[in-house]
């Protein structure tokens, strides 16, 4: 039987010095960071007022609570509640429509090929970042102030904080877009309104349809909560609901918010890939 | 050197055009039908969420003329004019801020650690029983799905007004996100490790923590760092309910027409939201490289 030769320890532990004494900053730094991350939660606890009573009593009010909404039940009020969630769905589909559409041209203007001056390009994407950077509720709160409350502020408010997102994403799918065929359409004398319409518009629109699709599926979950603040949809009856602590009524609305939003989830993956064949999603 | 283009005799070149037109005939009725179906909806949409163009075009004036209004100051002056009067209330925003960054820092911390908890549970090759695993799934689909908010709302009326439902319900939110998320990395691990460790006869628990675990940590925390940035636009919002946070100031300045502090308020909430997203772009970078981003 061979025996292995025993390794050389003393030779492997000159050459590679690192790897058997790390150096102490090295090696701590791990503990560190957990420590340090540990201690910013205690101090948030503290800060924020946590206190195991409070959470307790908390805890027994919401089983209370959990125990109230059982067995959901709307009432009479279905038919009210069903009109609402069109009207949910209904502020989705218009409010990201319109944002798309916004969008497109806006989106070549902060796409690298398509303006390569960054005199252009940079102020148009910072604008569109401040405009992500305001949550949807913000912005639904700013339109009941220009046209009242209801749906229509619920869909203008859909309408611009998508914009900011989808400027971004469409533009990001620009960039992607193959040059070739663009230089193609160039070679063979086309002018520049020529190369968006025939070299990139063929690549980009399965991609930015895809996204569209996609956001409508994710808006109709944001359609669902700025009814809280009076911009229309199911939110405005589940806060209502909620606030004269009518659980029975609660739960069922909870429950036909998540039935809606599996079913557009089922019909929106089904629609992608026929749009976008076996491509990856997004 | 030259090419002859060979042109096919008319005859078969009339078939061949005869079948593309058929087929692109056959294309863009489908596309029409497809745009007039969509088109169709959006109608219905319309009357449905009480779409009323005249007041739109009425009241787009007032849209420009809000922006108009809140930057201004009350003396008229416009607002970059006079700093210190603008952001007057600095010092108190700023700690609201400080508290909206907490509210998500600690609900990010905590929906994170609840999402490790569970989501062995909920992934396909790790699951101990194919029962709990659809448990865990419906549990996670559920949180993720009910909106942080109305979590909120609910967590308003059981723990009292203050940021402690807002971080709950920062949690539960997160928990269901991130446990998918989590459970699709642990998904897409390598599973010979896991093989090699039961071989020598481990545990269930000892085959996640020594063969799994070392794989999937990198993408956890990326995920977990992505999450924490979505959570802090989500905590601006909290106080919108009386959960914590600068939403509450927020509305009361809007709700009472305080213009220049709306706009004050959302500069710093704006320029908060990026040093954050920015930081953490940083961080992510720094700690896994810049592929980890997907």
């Amino acid at each position: 039987m061979s025996q292995l030769p025993k390794p050389d320890t003393e030779g492997l532990r000159a050459k590679y010095p690192d790897v058997f004494a790390r150096p102490a900053s090295a090696r701590l730094a791990m503990p560190a960071m957990i420590v340090a991350a540990f201690a910013i939660f205690v101090f948030g606890l503290v800060d924020l007022d946590f206190s195991p009573s409070k959470l307790l009593s908390g805890l027994s009010q919401l089983g209370w609570i959990t125990m109230l909404m059982l067995p959901p039940n709307p009432g009479s009020s279905f038919p009210l509640y069903m009109q609402a969630l069109g009207e949910t769905l209904s502020i989705a589909l218009l409010g990201t429509t319109l944002a798309a559409l916004l969008a497109l041209p806006v989106s070549l203007l902060a796409a690298r090929n398509i303006i390569p001056s960054n005199l252009i390009r940079f102020p148009v994407r910072r604008f569109l970042d401040s405009i992500r950077g305001v949550d949807t509720l913000i912005w639904a709160l700013v339109w009941i102030n220009v046209v009242g409350l209801g749906p229509f502020a619920g869909v203008l408010a859909i309408m611009v904080s998508d914009f900011g997102a989808f400027g971004k994403l469409f533009s990001e799918a620009i960039e992607a877009a193959d040059r070739k065929e663009v230089e193609g359409i160039r070679a063979s004398g086309g002018n520049a309104l020529h190369e968006i319409r025939f070299g990139l518009l063929p690549q980009v629109l399965p991609v930015i349809a895809g996204q569209v699709l996609y956001f409508i599926e994710s808006n109709t979950r944001s359609a669902t909560i700025i009814g809280i603040v009076g911009a229309g949809g199911i939110g405005l009856q589940l806060a209502e609901q909620i606030r004269v602590l009518e659980w029975q009524k609660v739960s069922f609305l909870i429950l036909m918010i998540l039935i809606a939003v599996a079913a557009i989830d089922f019909i929106s993956t089904k629609l992608r890939f026929a749009i976008i064949g076996q491509r990856a999603v997004v | 050197m030259a090419t002859a283009v060979s042109i096919l005799p008319a005859q078969q070149l009339a078939a061949l055009n005869e079948t593309y037109r058929k087929a692109v005939a056959r294309k863009r009725l489908k596309a029409t039908l497809a745009t007039a179906v969509f088109c169709a909806a959006l109608v219905i949409a319309a009357l449905g969420a009480e779409v009323n163009l005249k007041t739109f075009f009425t009241y787009f004036g007032n849209f420009i003329s809000y922006f108009d209004r809140i930057l201004t100051l009350d003396s008229g002056a416009r607002v970059w004019t006079d700093p210190v009067e603008w952001f007057w209330g600095l010092k108190k925003w700023l700690r609201l801020l400080g508290e909206t960054i907490l509210i998500s820092y600690v609900g990010t911390l905590v929906g994170a650690v609840l999402a490790f908890a569970l989501n062995f549970f909920a992934a396909q090759n790790t699951s101990p029983g194919p029962w709990l695993r659809f448990i865990v799934r419906r549990l996670l689909e559920f949180a993720r799905t009910v909106p942080g908010i109305v979590f909120a709302l609910i967590f308003v009326i059981a723990f009292g007004l203050g940021p402690m439902a807002g971080v709950l319900a920062i949690a539960i939110h997160s928990t269901g996100a991130l446990g998918k998320l989590f459970a699709e990395i642990v998904e897409n691990a390598d599973m010979k490790p896991v093989e090699g460790i039961r071989s020598t006869g481990a545990s269930w628990l000892s085959c996640m923590r020594f063969a799994v675990l070392p794989q999937v940590s990198a993408g956890y925390a990326s995920y977990a760092l992505l999450r924490f940035e979505i959570n802090v636009r989500e905590a601006s919002v909290m106080g919108f309910v009386g959960a914590g946070g600068i939403g509450q100031e927020l509305v009361v300045a809007i709700r009472k027409f305080y213009y220049s502090d709306v706009s004050a308020i959302l500069v710093t909430i704006i320029l908060t939201v990026f040093i954050i997203d920015i930081s953490t772009g940083w961080l992510r970078g720094r700690l896994f490289g810049k592929e980890t981003r997907r």
